[in-house]
């Protein structure tokens, strides 16, 4: 995916709604209770804005860095280096599919490619025009001895075949 | 859920006996399977004492290392001075390896009960269970069975909390796991110092792999002589160990099985095998980071730490990758390579560089494009990647070149040569 791909919104061209506010304020103040240290809650403040928004963009990661008492480049620092955080928005559904050597030998690349058809998507790391669907490759997942696992979303799916493939994004709308 | 199999008559279950079992992940079902006990004792015993069992014992890490866990616990300062932390390493991460991933889903109060037991014995008020990010089941499993328990107030003034990854290979390093707990890119971090004197947040810490803290109530429970008498081989070697068996095979999944159990039992008659028509070509015994047995060496090999070194390779996690003869073997050691090279923290200049080199230059053979001098190029790239960085990383993506070119050269020189179809477009 190309770095322009999404634009992000430019600052003052739009009135920025903060994420944290009310219930995610709450939670966030309960997950500061855990650490000793504001900064630690940066991994599970990144997680709640990307629950909220879909991907974090760099208002919000002001707004995290405002929350938290870091800066800025501090906070992209850190998303640049964890590859779940998303940096653009991605289609409704995000699909992983995992392709390191255990599931490659597997038949793992033959799932992507049944992704990438099923989902109109057609490219890795594109969305496809319907705005529904963002299919990626990714490193080992974990399930090696249920090739392949594949995230769709937050649901773990293992043994997918290229078979399988039709049904399962059929039952995401 | 792809298990359980049936556990075969072969397999020794102590970890996995309940799996399979739902009843057995809430908190009632585990204090009906005993579970808890363990706990409520340990938390009357001196510290030392448990310590001292663990020891006895004889059980080692199970994320790789297999530093012997009691030893690992004495480091800790006797006199507390500063807060201890525990920290549970559920990053599991490496290519090969779905065992704690099992233990988690389904007996996801073995794990507390050992950490907690474990944060008794290091002196630690607040244990952090790291939890890749990807693993969206055991996260909820896990959260729920912390929610119970914590409700039935069985840890005492021990508090627990999960703390999730977000994408990062390099985490399930205790030091960059650590890093990023603090809220920090995860950066493994030089040692000394090392974590049981300056650990998360710069207070003695221990870090522990779920598999080895899941073991450690029955270890009390059962006494330190019957864990260490579970053993075939080496008496260094202690207990059982779960083993992901992946690739292929015709029945992969988690096999427990005693310490010294033969590989070639393990893949023959417990997991049934290659497909039918095929024959065995490689093995990867612990997971992408050790060494690559051919079939000899993996027909005689058996499992245990000093059982897996006398074959040139390493127990590491227990995840075993098994290839047959329809494998390009040149294809996936570049797979694995390619694997590195996307998880490098990109810290130290010989892993950064050499993961993105070696993998381009796999690439380049692969494409037709590879020069007689690539072979030697691998392997002097592969010296200057071992040994030579903060972390193992890069040492990990050499093990599989090195022992790749050493056991499977024809296949590089092959397409070398121009006597194999190029596999990849230059």
């Amino acid at each position: 995916m190309s770095v322009g791909a999404h634009p992000t919104p430019q600052p003052g061209t739009e009135e920025y709604q903060p994420v944290f506010v009310g219930k995610a304020l709450e939670q966030l103040g309960e997950i500061l209770t855990r650490y000793p240290t504001r900064q630690a809650a940066l991994l599970p403040a990144l997680w709640l804005v990307q629950q909220a928004r879909g991907w974090i963009s760099d208002r919000n990661m002001a707004e995290v860095a405002e929350v938290l008492g870091l800066t800025p480049a501090y906070v992209k620092g850190v998303v640049t280096f964890y590859t779940m955080y998303h940096q653009h928005p991605v289609g409704r559904h995000f699909v992983q599919v995992c392709t390191t050597s255990p599931c490659n030998i597997c038949g793992a690349e033959a799932v992507v490619k049944a992704f990438l058809d099923a989902t109109g998507a057609k490219e890795l790391g594109a969305t496809s025009p319907d705005g529904k669907w963002t299919v990626i490759e990714v490193e080992c997942l974990g399930a090696c001895g249920f090739a392949t696992p594949v995230l769709i979303n937050d649901d773990f799916i293992e043994s997918v075949t290229p078979d399988k493939v039709s049904d399962l994004v059929r039952k995401y709308k | 859920m792809g298990y359980p199999h049936k556990p075969h008559p072969k397999e020794t279950l102590v970890l996995s006996k309940h799996f399979g079992e739902a009843d057995a992940r809430t908190y009632k079902g585990w204090v009906k399977r005993g579970g808890y006990e363990m706990l409520a004792h340990a938390l009357t015993m001196e510290p030392a004492r448990i310590i001292d069992s663990v020891k006895e014992s004889g059980l080692r890490g199970r994320g790789g290392a297999g530093f012997p866990t009691g030893l690992k616990w004495s480091f800790m300062p006797k006199e507390k001075k500063k807060p201890h932390y525990l920290c549970v390493n559920a990053d599991e991460s490496e290519p090969g390896t779905f065992k704690d991933r099992e233990i988690m889903r389904w007996t996801p109060h073995a794990l507390l009960e050992g950490a907690a037991i474990a944060a008794h014995a290091i002196q630690a008020e607040v244990v952090y269970l790291y939890i890749r990010g990807e693993f969206t089941e055991p996260w909820a499993i896990m959260e729920k069975a912390l929610a119970e328990a914590t409700a039935a107030g069985v840890f005492g003034a021990i508090k627990l909390y999960l703390h999730r990854g977000a994408g990062a290979y390099i985490c399930g390093e205790e030091t960059a796991l650590m890093n990023s707990i603090e809220g920090k890119r995860g950066n493994p971090r030089i040692k000394p110092p090392f974590p049981a004197a300056a650990g998360v947040f710069g207070m003695p810490t221990t870090i522990n792999n779920v598999e080895t803290l899941a073991a450690v109530p029955l270890i009390l429970k059962k006494g330190p002589a019957w864990y260490k008498g579970l053993s075939l081989a080496s008496p260094k070697s202690t207990g059982t160990k779960l083993f992901s068996v992946c690739g292929h095979v015709q029945r992969p999944g988690n096999y427990e099985v005693t310490m010294g159990f033969p590989l070639k039992d393990l893949l023959y008659e417990l997991c049934g095998g290659v497909p039918p028509g095929r024959t065995l070509k490689a093995c990867i015994p612990g997971g992408s980071s050790v060494p690559i047995l051919n079939r000899e060496e993996t027909e005689s090999c058996l499992l245990d730490y000093e059982g897996v070194v006398e074959k040139g390779s390493m127990l590491g996690s227990g995840g075993v990758i098994v290839f047959d003869d329809s494998t390009d073997m040149v294809y996936q050691i570049m797979r694995l390579a390619r694997f590195y090279a996307h998880e490098s923290c990109a810290q130290c200049t010989q892993c950064r560089e050499g993961t993105a080199w070696t993998t381009k230059i796999l690439e380049r053979i692969l494409s037709g494009q590879g020069k007689t001098a690539d072979l030697d190029l691998l392997l002097d790239l592969a010296e200057n990647m071992t040994g030579k960085t903060i972390c193992v990383l890069s040492d990990s993506c050499a093990a599989p070149v090195v022992s790749g070119i050493k056991k499977f050269k024809q296949e590089f020189e092959d397409y070398i040569a121009g006597r194999r179809k190029p596999l990849l477009v230059a």
